[in-house]
């Protein structure tokens, strides 16, 4: 079986923000908010990108977006309708406006994300108003399809965001970013700000609408557990530096960087069996303005060693499909979620 | 023994424009010395609520309309005794010296419970001198202490740091300090962990029984997050629309939940024994109006249970005392056990 | 339990602009604010006829008088229709000051739509007709007379009139200004934000009356009423604008990185459309309190001008310009009237504030 074209391919990529001081706006340091981000996207899959606050995820998908230009690297995009690969990162605004329709996002704050003063129609067909994709009874037919499709009613599309709960805003975003049928959504912690049973209504959804529709997901996101039930394969960042990026199944099993291993011990379970098997990790995570030299993560790794401290480790691939940035991946023997039996 | 924390039917409604809000309407719960009760349920089911009456401290226009707020207390001659916090008027001396010395709070976001324009240690030490008669030394040597105690490296320095120069694993626990540096005898929790990572989640969990095995202190633990909960507490309790749903300990309430939301909750987080890509367990419909009046189950008809079972709508709710130390709020499983 | 359904989905299918006056309509104070307000634009839109006299038209034989009093019970205790008693002045031979005493055999009833001075209705139709008067020769001076002996009740009608354009045309120009202005600022960023921050830092570091005082100054002296009136409206709202331009920018600034702006930019959407479909709508209510707000600062800042005797100038009448009357020691002390013109400002910029303290607090409806 051949494997899906890869839709979307991040390169080595780097943003760095500027920090200003004083009256002159001078830039005094940088936030090394992404330093060093790989991976490739393929059509109709789901990638999982999990890490920690302040890590650099949001980063990562506002550069897909368009919305920051990143300081370095390359972010390749393969257009559906066959047309050769563009690099994202190296574009006009003028270029960006066309393809914009193939890559859409669902944000993490369903209050936010959603113009108060807007009707739910008016914001469906802002899309397709925008992008002159249908007027007058097709747009109306369209956003229709579109409110049944994230299983809303037609009553609701003369309200305003302000009379819809949490799980249903987000459903509007959804629909939204489905409105042009886009092949690629870069979803943004969707369900972090709902409650689990409504988190659970909004990942079936997702689930379905990949099935109906075959569109790719980028799911951002800080629970493991839910980006093990979503994704073919995951990025684990720390710091803005990819740690490890493996298929969900061999990682899950045998994660080969000790910060998978914590993260996945830490992971609260509803076992209280399970309670006492904690790896907890000493300190806070690093300082994206002032990484520690080395591998970032040896500050608060278990197994560090000396030369940890001094050289940064590449990302290798350690078995095939699975990269880790670990100088001793081969030789430790990490326990992973499923010989713990924890909860993810 | 007489438990350190015992509510009684307690009922805090808010009179709103849109009506009557119940948001606590008849929870009863108790906790020990030593003992850690979580409170688990969804969002605006009540759980701030119940943390704020027992400090007496329900904003406006909520009251207690009805309960009592059993705290032991251990009086100067030596008698035990216990005062019924429902009864104190928030603003009277008596309820500023139980708040803090007796009772003591961390909130989700600490950077809202520090003031931004003093240093950490400044305010540990006048939150000491406040309800102790301490030197200005001797509550600074108690705050550098506490501060080592939460595991801030170099306390000595960091006493003097602004709350905006930690990070939020560190603020949390200079929260922590404050709230136990007059050694309170019962810890509320409002969700200390739902801002922090799961590592930093982790640490502070681990650091918070630590303090308990040390301090002794009762711990009242309210949590969205069910993992959260089964780690750290020895009984849980669920709220839903302002009651309590179900009650046990915890091996028991994650093992063999009763209640149909219980287990409706518990399944719809993916798990181990999920088959990846498998549809989640969701609930239907909505949570109620808060303003609603429901005289029967709040969650009957997005129950999967009872199937519209009218029993469940006409039996007025009433929790059940189904085994030793767990109770039930549902009509389907008292009759049936 | 039917009509809470009713309610429940008036409020679920209602607009932002419902939502805002829903929570407006509980401000009791504001909605105080709100009639007063809306009371004095009729005013200032009918003054010709409300006021029973011309605002120059003189009165010899009652130079200072003290407000008529309005009487019902007549010399012999019979109820009347309202009515005033002619009044002759006279000189108190010993303390030599002038006093006005009642003549009570003559009595002038008090009429509704009567005919008086010649108008021109707002230069549309000529007409004499007045709210209310007395048949001549009575006179009917509500709040007293001026030393020229003009009814002050009809002059603070006019000045309230002048005092409220000037209000409103100053902030109409301000707002111009500093929606363009604190527009570029916020939406470009970069270096046109540098600049016009710094011309808004300038100009607000100026002490504003002598800036002011040296505008007007700088006024030739020759200039027509109408022609300083308007110079006058320009360079209060050459100063008022910084803050408006200051809020614009303050509210782009953050609107520009709200989701649902991102969300149409990812949409595709133009520039000019997310200017003008989101974050325009988005902020025009807080630009409608800022407005409100402004005006009583214009309304204020005209009154001192003019009472300095630097702003506006008679014939045009302005509720500063009927203050400068009032401003020696003596005069209030003998004729404590010529000051009401004060209460009239009171008035108007305790009902700006009201209703914009009203409104600020009604914006937000989603704050709950
Ligand atoms: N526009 C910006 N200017 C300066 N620094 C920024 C900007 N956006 C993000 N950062 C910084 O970059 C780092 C990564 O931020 P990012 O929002 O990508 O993290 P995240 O992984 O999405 O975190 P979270 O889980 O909290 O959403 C943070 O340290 C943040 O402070
Ligand atoms: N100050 C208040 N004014 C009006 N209603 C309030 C107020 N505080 C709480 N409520 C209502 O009381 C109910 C319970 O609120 P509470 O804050 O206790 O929920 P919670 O369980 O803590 O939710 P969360 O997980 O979101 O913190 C809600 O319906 C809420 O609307
Ligand atoms: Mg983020
Ligand atoms: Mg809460």
């Amino acid at each position: 079986m051949s494997e899906a074209q890869v839709l979307l391919e991040v390169k080595d990529l780097k943003k760095h923000f500027p920090i200003h001081r004083g009256v002159f706006k001078k830039v005094v340091g940088h936030v090394k908010a992404v330093d060093g981000v790989s991976f490739r996207l393929r059509a109709g899959e789901t990638l999982g990108l999990v890490g920690e606050s302040g890590c650099g995820k949001t980063t990562v998908g506002r550069m897909i977006m368009g919305a920051y230009r990143p300081t370095s690297g390359n972010v390749w995009f393969q257009p559906p309708n066959g047309q050769p690969r563009i690099d994202l990162a190296d574009i006009r605004p003028k270029q960006m406006k066309p393809l914009r329709r193939h890559i859409q996002m669902v944000f993490q704050d369903p209050f936010a994300s959603l113009n108060p003063r807007m009707t739910v129609r008016q914001i469906l067909a802002e899309p397709l108003v925008v992008n002159k994709v249908a007027k007058g009874r097709e747009l109306e037919a369209r956003v229709r399809e579109l409110v049944e499709l994230v299983g809303l009613k037609l009553i609701h599309l003369n309200r305003y965001p302000h009379a819809f709960s949490g799980g249903q805003r987000q459903r509007i975003s959804i629909a939204r970013a489905m409105a042009l049928y886009p092949c690629v959504i870069v979803a943004d912690e969707p369900t972090s700000a709902l409650d689990v049973s409504v988190q659970a209504q909004i990942v079936n959804l997702s689930l379905e609408i990949q099935d109906k529709i075959g569109v790719a997901y980028l799911f951002i996101s800080h629970d493991l557990g839910l980006v093990r039930h979503f994704s073919k394969k995951i990025v684990l960042m720390y710091v803005g530096r990819v740690v490890e990026y493996a298929p969900a199944e061999p990682l899950f099993a045998r994660p080969r960087h000790p910060y998978t291993e914590a993260l996945m011990s830490n992971v609260p379970s509803t076992r209280p069996e399970m309670v006492g098997h904690k790896i907890i990790l000493e300190g806070d995570p690093a300082d994206p303005i002032n990484p520690p030299s080395g591998c970032p993560f040896h500050p608060r790794c278990l197994y560090a060693e000396e030369m940890c401290a001094t050289v940064e480790p590449p990302l290798m691939e350690v078995e095939p499909e699975h990269l880790v940035a670990c100088h001793f991946a081969d030789v430790l023997n990490l326990t992973g979620c499923d010989a713990l039996g924890c909860a993810v | 023994m007489v438990p350190t924390l015992e509510v009684q039917n307690l009922r805090v409604h808010f009179m709103l424009d849109e009506g009557v809000v119940r948001a606590v309407d008849g929870v009863t719960f108790s906790v020990r010395d030593g003992k850690t009760l979580g409170i688990v349920g969804e969002s605006g089911s009540g759980k701030s609520v119940i943390g704020q009456s027992i400090l007496r401290i329900v904003p406006p226009p909520g009251r207690i309309v009805e309960g009592k707020i059993l705290l032991r207390m251990e009086n100067e001659d030596g008698t035990k005794g216990r005062l019924d916090l429902a009864q104190l008027d928030p603003n009277s001396r008596q309820a500023r010296s139980i708040r803090g010395r007796d009772v003591a709070m961390i909130f989700q976001e600490p950077m809202n419970s520090f003031s931004p324009l003093h240093t950490v240690g400044n305010q540990i030490i006048e939150a000491l001198r406040l309800h102790s008669d301490v030197s200005k030394n001797e509550a600074r040597n108690r705050a550098i202490e506490m501060l080592g105690k939460v595991g801030i490296p170099r306390p000595e320095h960091r006493i003097e740091a602004y709350p905006h120069q930690l990070s939020g694993g560190m603020r949390q626990r200079a929260m922590i300090a404050m709230a136990l540096v007059c050694n309170p005898r019962v810890l509320i929790a409002d969700e200390p962990t739902t801002a922090l990572d799961v590592t930093i989640q982790a640490q502070i969990v681990e650091l918070l029984k630590q303090l308990q095995e040390e301090f002794g202190m009762a711990i009242l633990f309210i949590s969205h997050n069910l993992g959260v909960v089964a780690e750290i507490s020895h009984d849980v309790l669920v709220v839903y629309f302002g009651r309590v749903m179900e009650q046990a300990p915890v091996d028991v309430l994650f093992r063999e939940p009763l209640h149909p939301y219980t287990r409706a909750l518990l399944k719809s987080v993916p798990g181990i024994d999920t088959p990846v890509r498998s549809k989640l367990a969701t609930i239907d419909g909505t949570i109620p109006e808060p303003s609603e009046l429901i005289p029967g189950c709040p969650f009957f008809g997005r129950c999967d249970q009872c199937g519209g079972d009218s029993v469940c709508q006409d039996t007025p709710y009433v929790l059940t005392k189904v085994a030793e130390n767990h109770s039930v709020a549902c009509p389907l499983v008292c009759v049936a056990g | 339990m039917n009509q809470d359904k009713i309610r429940a989905e008036k409020y679920l299918n209602a607009s932002t602009r419902q939502l805002i006056w829903w929570r407006y309509k509980k401000h009791l104070l504001a909605m105080a604010g709100l009639f007063c307000i809306a009371g004095l634009y009729v005013v200032t839109i009918f003054c010709e006829f409300l006021a029973p006299y011309d605002k120059a038209t003189f009165h010899v034989d009652a130079i200072y008088a003290p407000p008529s009093s309005i009487r019902i019970f007549d010399q012999d205790g019979k109820i009347r229709r309202p009515f005033v008693y002619a009044c002759t002045l006279e000189i108190d031979t010993e303390t030599q000051q002038m006093c006005y005493v009642e003549d009570t055999d003559e009595r002038f009833p008090i009429r509704l739509f009567v005919r008086g001075d010649t108008y021109e209705f707002w230069g549309l139709w000529e007409s004499d007709l007045h709210l209310f008067g007395v048949d001549a020769p009575g006179h009917v001076f509500l709040l007293g007379t001026d030393r020229m002996g003009r009814d002050m009740f009809s002059r603070c009608l006019y000045g309230t009139r002048i005092s409220l354009s000037i209000g409103m045309v100053g902030v109409f120009l301000s707002l111009v200004l500093g929606l363009t202005l604190g527009g570029i600022s916020g939406y470009m960023g970069g270096w046109p934000d540098g600049l016009i921050q710094r011309i808004v830092e300038v100009i607000r570091c100026f002490p504003s009356i002598p800036l002011w005082m040296g505008l007007s100054a700088a006024m030739p002296p020759h200039w027509p009423a109408l022609k300083v009136y308007f110079a006058i409206t320009i360079i209060l709202s050459l100063v008022g604008w910084t803050d408006l331009a200051r809020m614009v920018r303050g509210k782009l600034f953050a609107l520009r990185e709200e989701e649902f702006v991102l969300a149409a930019r990812f949409a595709g959407a133009g520039h000019a459309r997310i200017i003008f479909r989101h974050l325009l709508p988005s902020f025009m209510s807080h630009i409608i309190v800022t407005v409100t707000l402004a005006i009583p600062g214009m309304i204020l800042a005209e009154t001192a001008l003019s009472f300095l005797g630097i702003g506006l100038r008679p014939p045009i009448t302005s509720l500063g310009v009927l203050l400068k009357e009032a401003q020696n020691v003596t005069t209030i002390a003998l004729y404590p009237w010529l000051l009401i013109p004060v209460f009239f400002v009171i008035l108007i910029v305790l009902s700006f504030n009201f209703v914009g303290d009203g409104l600020r607090d009604a914006v937000d409806p989603y704050s709950r």
